[in-house]
């Protein structure tokens, strides 16, 4: 399936919840469908991303960590 | 010629970086602290006001009795910051001169920014907003009682937590716990952002029939439907809705290009130095550190700021810098408190809730005009951590 990033989001040195936040402020204004890229360094985001998208139904497409940067890519359902 | 130290903010910060530096300093530095009501507020007691336990008349002082006498307070607004050529202009038209700039100017509170926020809700970050909070408490008789915050950062984490707490006390005494909900809106899956604290507060607020709702992050209110609505797209009926409006820093940092969009100032964490500015420092809820925006953060890095310009103008090597220290009082109703103390590398690790902690809070917001402002509260005053190793 073809993904179109339609935003990233560079959450990088906010300390939670900020990223939380501000990732669910930018999923509100897209379409569903729509996919995010959000930049993390606050170890907590992980599990708090893992946590918000099982929660709000919106599917969490993969994450990694690379060199202290979480990736979450977020598909808003 | 002594070296010119502007202070823009007679807070907590402001006030004591300006005293800590005419003490050390004497006649070798003059100091002049601009605020543009001259007047110094002990934000911590609208807590109390709200819930009816205080009045506001002991809150706030006039700046001048705070401040050592070598100090000028100038009663002025602050309207563009010009970095180059090292000057302040002012509103009233006149300019000042510095050598050394401390921005000290904290945080603003945005009630137009959240819709429907000013006329469908309550709040107590402010005296007028407690003050309004306290006769809407009197004439509350049971209903759905809902606290969150509506935008991050906000200052003193810990304070809709004690709300909650406290107001559920206060809706027993009064008679009118069993026709009430209390609930919680929390922008993360747990009561607070802190694990430790979360994992302590939890079974309190379970014990205490206080329901958490989890990633709700305010996005709007409907006044007259009286509805709020997350971000994450639930909505929520409500009879008294008690929300924290959300923060911004001040205009002038905006208008002077130093803040960033929220106009919260691009700090050093160790340094608290701005930018790539070697004579602009800042502190307290004004910086865009990622701590916590409190009275308390400000307590711990003015002496910081304060040996760094003093070091400067002496032309010594700075040796204190900021290790994120930070303590928080935690009220959790009751009678009872809980304390969080913590920095950059050591999460806290919170007591049990006890009447100790109550007590200690309670001694230290009396004590409080006549001790932090002016730099008498001992280093390893009960609560605080020892002293960070320089860096």
């Amino acid at each position: 399936m073809s993904q179109t990033m339609t935003v990233t989001l560079d959450l990088r040195g906010l300390s939670c919840p900020l990223p939380i936040a501000k990732t669910a402020q930018a999923i509100r204004s897209m379409n569903a469908g729509e996919v995010i890229e959000a930049l993390a360094t606050d170890p907590g985001s992980v599990p708090d991303f893992a946590a918000w998208c099982e929660t709000t139904g919106n599917e969490l497409v993969e994450h990694s960590a690379v060199d202290g940067v979480y990736r979450f890519v977020i598909r808003k359902v | 010629m002594p070296a010119r130290v502007v202070v823009l903010g007679g807070g907590v910060g402001g006030t004591l970086v300006a005293n800590l530096l005419d003490k050390s300093l004497g006649g070798d530095v003059a100091v002049t602290v601009v605020d543009p009501t001259g007047m110094h507020d002990y934000q911590p007691g609208y807590l109390y006001v709200a819930l009816g336990e205080a009045s506001g008349h002991w809150l706030s002082r006039d700046e001048r009795t705070l401040l050592r006498r070598g100090v000028d307070l100038a009663i002025e607004e602050a309207v563009r910051i010009h970095p180059e050529a090292q000057t302040i202009q002012l509103r009233s038209g006149a300019s000042i001169e510095w050598d050394y700039l401390v921005l000290a100017t904290g945080a603003r509170l945005m009630h137009d920014a959240i819709p429907g926020l000013s006329e469908g809700s309550f709040g107590f970050y402010s005296l007028p907003d407690a003050e309004r909070l306290r006769e809407e408490l009197r004439r509350f008789t049971g209903g759905r009682l809902l606290v969150g915050v509506a935008g991050i950062p906000y200052k003193c984490p810990p304070a809709p937590v004690e709300f909650t707490m406290m107001v559920e006390e206060h809706l027993r005494k009064k008679g009118v716990r069993d026709r009430s909900e209390v609930t919680l809106l929390s922008p993360l899956n747990r009561a607070f952002t802190i694990e430790s604290a979360s994992t302590l507060i939890k079974p309190i607020m379970d014990e205490r029939g206080i329901e958490l709702a989890t990633f709700f992050n305010v996005e709007e209110v409907d006044p007259s439907a009286h509805i709020v609505t997350s971000l994450e797209g639930e909505k929520r009926e409500y009879d008294l809705l008690v929300l924290v409006p959300p923060h911004r820093g001040a205009q002038v940092m905006i208008d002077s290009a130093l803040g960033d969009a929220g106009g919260w100032l691009p700090t050093d964490k160790y340094t608290l130095a701005v930018g790539d500015e070697e004579r602009i420092f800042a502190l307290g809820d004004a910086t865009n550190l990622p701590i916590s925006k409190s009275g308390s953060t400000a307590h711990f890095e003015a002496p910081v700021i304060a040996s760094r310009i003093a070091s400067q103008i002496r032309g010594t090597a700075p040796t204190e810098s900021y290790g994120g220290r930070v303590m928080c009082f935690l009220e959790t109703g009751n009678g009872k408190a809980t304390a969080l103390r913590f920095d950059y590398e050591h999460p806290p690790v919170p007591p049990q809730p006890n009447r100790g902690w109550h007590m200690a809070k309670w001694i230290f917001n009396r004590a409080y005009w006549e001790t932090v402002p002016q730099g008498r509260l001992p280093e390893h005053a009960p609560g605080t951590m020892p002293k960070e190793v320089a860096r």
